[in-house]
Formats: C-alpha cells, sequence, structure tokens
C-alpha cells in the first residue's frame, strides 16, 4: 500500500486493521479512507500540512501546529493508526500514550518541565503571563510530588492522568 | 487561488459565535481545586482535533458526490451507451446550434440598439434588458433547462436588493432569464470577463475582487449608489460570496443587509437526479462546468421568490443576514453551516484560536484562585 489507491481491496483493508490493533472496524476504515482521499487533493498518497489546515476547525485548534508535526506526510496505514487512540475501543493507556507524544516533541522519550510550558503556551497564549504559567505549573508539580527539574516518563503520566473521567474519542461516521 | 493569509480581520469582527455551533460534547466545566492532571490533560482539545480531521462541516459544504454508477448490469449497460449517444451526438449538437442561434440574434441586435439608439436612454434600456433575458433563456434551453418559478416575480423599484443562495454560476443565468438584475460578481478572467466587460456592464453590474482587501469598501458604496438609484436594474447579491453544494449555506456576509433597503429572499434548489449543477472552481474551469451541463440529460430546478424582509428594530445587520439565511435555507431544504465561505481561500483569523484559549486561561485562573 505505497501510495494511494483509488480503490480500497479488502487485502487493503484487513492490512490497515492489523497495523491498527483491530481498534477499527471495516466500515471505518473504509470511510476513513474517503475522508483522506477527500482531504488529500492530489493523490500523493499523504496529506500535507496546508491540506489539514485548509479544514477550518482543525486551523483555529490550539494544538494543531503540534498535531502537524505528528501527522505530516503520513500514509493511510499510519494516518488510520494514528487516528486508533482516538477510537472508543483503545485503552485509557493508548490514550495517554498519544497524549505524551503530544508533549514529548523531540521525542526522546521524556517530557520535560520546557516541553510542559509550552504546550501551555499553546493553550492559554496570551492570556496568562509567562510567569504565572512557570509558577502554577511549579507549584502543582511539588504538589503531585515532582521536581521542577525532573522529566516525565510515560508511567508518570499515565499515574497522574489515568483515572475514571479521561474520554478522548472521536466518532467515525459510517453511512 | 491558494492564498494563505488569514483572512482580513474585516472579515469576521463581528460574527456570531461559532463556538455556539460546534459540537462541544467532550468540554465539561472544570471545578474544583485545581490539579497537575486538569494541567496537563489535553484530551479535550485533542478530541476536538481529531473529530476536524475525521469529519468537519466546512469540507462537506463543497463536497460533489459523484454519481452512483449504475450501468453495471448486462441490460443496463447498453441502455447506458445509448443514453451517452443520444446526449453526446444528438443532444449535444442541437444544443450548440441553439446557443449559437441565440448568440447571432443577440449580438446582431445588441450592437445596434447600444450604439445608435444612444439619444434613446429609456428606450434603449428597456430594449437591452430585454435580450440580455433572450440570451439567457437560450442558454437555459441549451441545458433543456426546467425552471419552475415560485411566488411573484421580481419588480423594479427602488430601495430593494435581492438575494440567492449560490451553487453556480449558472444560478445568475437562470435568475436572469426571467428578470434582467444588475449582479454583482467577481471578475474573472478569460471569455467570461470579455462579457463581463461588455454586455453585463450596460446592465449596471459591479465587479469586485476578491483579493483585494479594500475593494469592500469600494464595493460598498458603489452597492449603495445603485440601489437608491431609481431607474437601475434590481440588484442580486449572492451573500454566500462562493458557491456551495445546494445541500448546505454559509454564512451570509453583512454588506448586502446593511443597505438601508428592503431585502427580497430567493431560493434556488436543483434537482441532483439530472444534473449535479454545483459548480466545484477548484475541480473544473466554467467552461467545462458548462460543457457537462449541455451533455447532460435537463437542469432541472425550483426557484422561490420570497417574501421581502426588512431590518427589524433592534437587530444588526448580521442578525438580519442570518433570519434571512434560515428563511432561504428551510425554503430549499438546506443545511446551514457555521462558516464564513472565504475560508475556502484562506485561513481562519486567530481570533478563533485566541477564544479558546482565553476560555482555557480563565478557567485556569479562576480555580487557581479557589485554593
Amino acid at each position: 500500500m505505497g501510495s494511494a489507491l483509488s480503490v480500497l481491496t479488502q487485502y487493503d483493508i484487513e492490512e490497515v486493521q492489523e497495523h491498527c490493533n483491530h481498534l477499527f472496524t471495516q466500515q471505518e476504515i473504509v470511510t476513513l479512507y474517503k475522508r483522506f482521499c477527500q482531504l488529500d487533493r492530489n493523490s500523493k498518497g499523504f496529506i500535507s500540512s496546508d491540506e489539514f489546515l485548509s479544514v477550518p476547525e482543525f486551523a483555529m485548534n490550539p494544538l494543531s501546529q503540534r498535531l502537524l508535526k505528528m501527522t505530516d506526510g503520513l500514509n493511510f496505514k499510519d494516518f488510520v493508526a494514528f487516528l486508533s487512540a482516538f477510537s472508543a475501543r483503545a485503552t485509557v493507556q493508548q490514550k495517554i500514550e498519544i497524549i505524551f507524544k503530544v508533549y514529548d516533541s523531540d521525542s526522546n522519550g521524556k517530557v520535560t518541565f520546557k516541553d510542559l510550558i509550552e504546550v501551555l503556551q499553546d493553550l492559554s497564549g496570551a492570556f496568562i503571563s509567562d510567569k504565572q504559567r512557570e509558577e502554577v505549573l511549579s507549584q502543582l508539580l511539588q504538589e503531585a510530588g515532582y521536581k521542577k527539574e525532573s522529566s516525565l516518563m510515560l508511567d508518570d503520566f499515565i499515574k497522574i492522568l489515568d483515572h475514571q473521567g479521561l474520554k478522548m474519542e472521536v466518532e467515525i461516521p459510517v453511512d | 487561488m491558494n492564498k494563505l493569509n488569514t483572512s482580513s480581520s474585516e472579515l469576521d469582527l463581528d460574527r456570531p459565535n461559532i463556538e455556539d455551533y460546534l459540537p462541544s460534547g467532550s468540554i465539561q466545566e472544570p471545578h474544583g481545586e485545581l490539579r497537575l492532571r486538569d494541567l496537563l490533560d489535553i484530551s479535550p482539545t485533542l478530541t476536538e482535533a481529531a473529530g476536524a480531521i475525521v469529519d468537519d462541516s466546512f469540507t462537506r459544504c463543497f463536497k460533489s458526490n459523484p454519481p452512483e454508477p449504475w450501468n453495471w448490469n448486462i441490460y443496463l449497460f447498453p441502455l447506458w451507451c445509448l443514453g451517452v449517444v443520444v446526449r453526446y451526438m444528438i443532444l449535444f449538437p442541437l444544443r450548440v446550434m441553439v446557443l449559437t442561434l441565440g448568440w447571432i440574434v443577440f449580438l446582431s441586435c445588441y450592437f445596434p440598439v447600444h450604439f445608435l439608439l444612444t439619444g434613446q436612454e429609456k428606450l434603449r434600456k428597456r430594449l437591452e434588458r430585454g435580450l440580455v433575458e433572450l440570451i439567457c433563456s437560450f442558454f437555459v434551453a441549451s441545458w433543456t433547462g426546467v425552471v419552475k418559478y415560485h411566488g411573484p416575480r421580481p419588480s423594479m423599484r427602488p430601495k430593494q436588493v435581492f438575494v440567492a443562495n449560490h451553487t453556480s454560476m449558472i444560478d445568475f443565468i437562470v435568475l436572469e432569464q426571467m428578470t434582467a438584475f444588475a449582479v454583482i460578481m467577481q471578475k474573472h478572467p478569460g471569455w467570461v470577463g470579455l462579457l463581463q466587460s461588455t454586455i453585463l456592464e450596460s446592465l449596471g453590474c459591479i465587479w469586485f475582487n476578491r483579493s483585494e482587501a479594500k475593494d469592500r469598501e469600494i464595493v460598498a458604496r458603489k452597492l449603495r449608489e445603485h440601489v437608491h438609484g431609481a431607474d437601475n436594474n434590481p440588484l442580486l447579491i449572492f451573500p454566500e460570496g462562493t458557491c456551495v453544494n445546494n445541500h448546505y449555506t454559509v454564512m451570509f456576509k453583512k454588506g448586502a443587509f446593511e443597505l438601508g433597503c428592503t431585502v427580497c429572499p430567493i431560493a434556488v434548489k436543483y434537482n441532483k437526479i439530472f444534473v449535479d449543477a454545483f459548480w466545484n472552481s477548484r475541480k473544473q474551469s466554467f467552461t467545462t462546468h458548462l460543457l457537462q451541463l449541455m451533455t447532460s440529460w435537463a437542469v432541472v430546478c425550483d426557484v422561490w421568490y420570497l417574501e421581502p424582509q426588512n431590518l427589524k428594530p433592534g437587530e444588526t445587520a448580521i442578525e438580519f443576514a442570518e433570519r434571512v439565511r434560515d428563511i432561504i435555507s428551510v425554503r430549499a431544504g438546506l443545511k446551514k453551516v457555521p462558516w464564513d465561505g472565504y475560508l475556502k481561500y484562506s485561513r481562519p483569523s486567530p481570533k478563533h484560536r485566541e477564544q479558546k484559549q482565553q476560555s482555557f486561561a480563565e478557567s485556569v485562573l479562576r480555580r487557581l484562585e479557589e485554593k
């Protein structure tokens, strides 16, 4: 499944399903394929950042730039794998993993204080001063038992974020 | 055509709040003491982003659904082939002939009228109007257009504008066939532009250029002048500003609604069974679009002239625009989406992102104080 195909065969669907650990049904994969082809305007086999940004709802999202780094150049198989964390069937751990990846912009398995501040900056913009952001984050880290200088690993994230309320699902319309 | 600049702040300074329209099911109002997990939990924002990647109401407006192929059967396929032969070999040449005849008649009457009757303005204008209506009828005939008009025909009165939903440039031709409107349009290149600058100019049409920000003020002034002139042809405006696929309506620009005159809504709905009249200007040129129409069976549509509306006391121009959009959408069976059609050509303004950032920041600061 290299470059974009115009028709998805049963084999292709199964291959994609395998790749995303069966987190999507075959119907959902077909819908995602139609969407992929719709966004990939000149059938290059991947969706460029520009094409993602042509969706106004996505362009308005504060985390769009970070997500673009993760979705840039993905072919369809990897596109589905990326979205699989948002499936209703994904485990809480898989969801926390993708949250971790969004923070860990240099992909070295560690989330530093700087990474945390940067994401907070994306989310709050000019409406909280830099100084206040640092103060709040330091205070909360301390209360949770972490030092400002230490970096957080995936396990720390799981410990902090794993609770009943974590809901991160997207419904794939199936027509 | 792919300008990446953010849309000028003029375009959406006082838009209604998009947040009211967008799904926000995953965002619960957070409360209680602020903890580390609240700061680190970006799941609501990520869910919104992923939701937009999977499906979004803006892209849906410009999707032209390819017709389902029905000719896969042993007896249906020959029938379909016969249909193709009839459409391309019989109907198409006939239609080209009709159109050519129409142009010959039109041009041979138009130029004498335009240049020889320079003394008698009223008579000349009347004849020119009749001639434009004639050539539009020829166009409609060349697609075997079946247009049903409902409601009272537009009358020539000052201080009124007509607004309609926009699916393709043929909207203009379908409406022009009945009444010689003066229309406000994007200036096009090629043969369309030539027609615009010669014949349509005489109707009093106004041109704008989407990519020029200052253009808006000039156009607004021209609109106001036109509407207040008693002798001018009734003005037709497509407030969506771009072609939409006849299933949705995008937000109406308020320009047509702050001219201080009555707004007469017109709803246009095409019957897709015969042909999909949506002109996807990104996918095909107008010439290709016309050729596609001329090789289909027919263009069937309904046109409803709806009750004229006035600005209600205490209503802003935007509320007025939304109210009229509601009237048109209900009549033509279209769904409303909260997007500015110009987002086809530019990115959303940073104001929307800033709104989200502001609400996040305020919630964090508020909960901090509760500690």
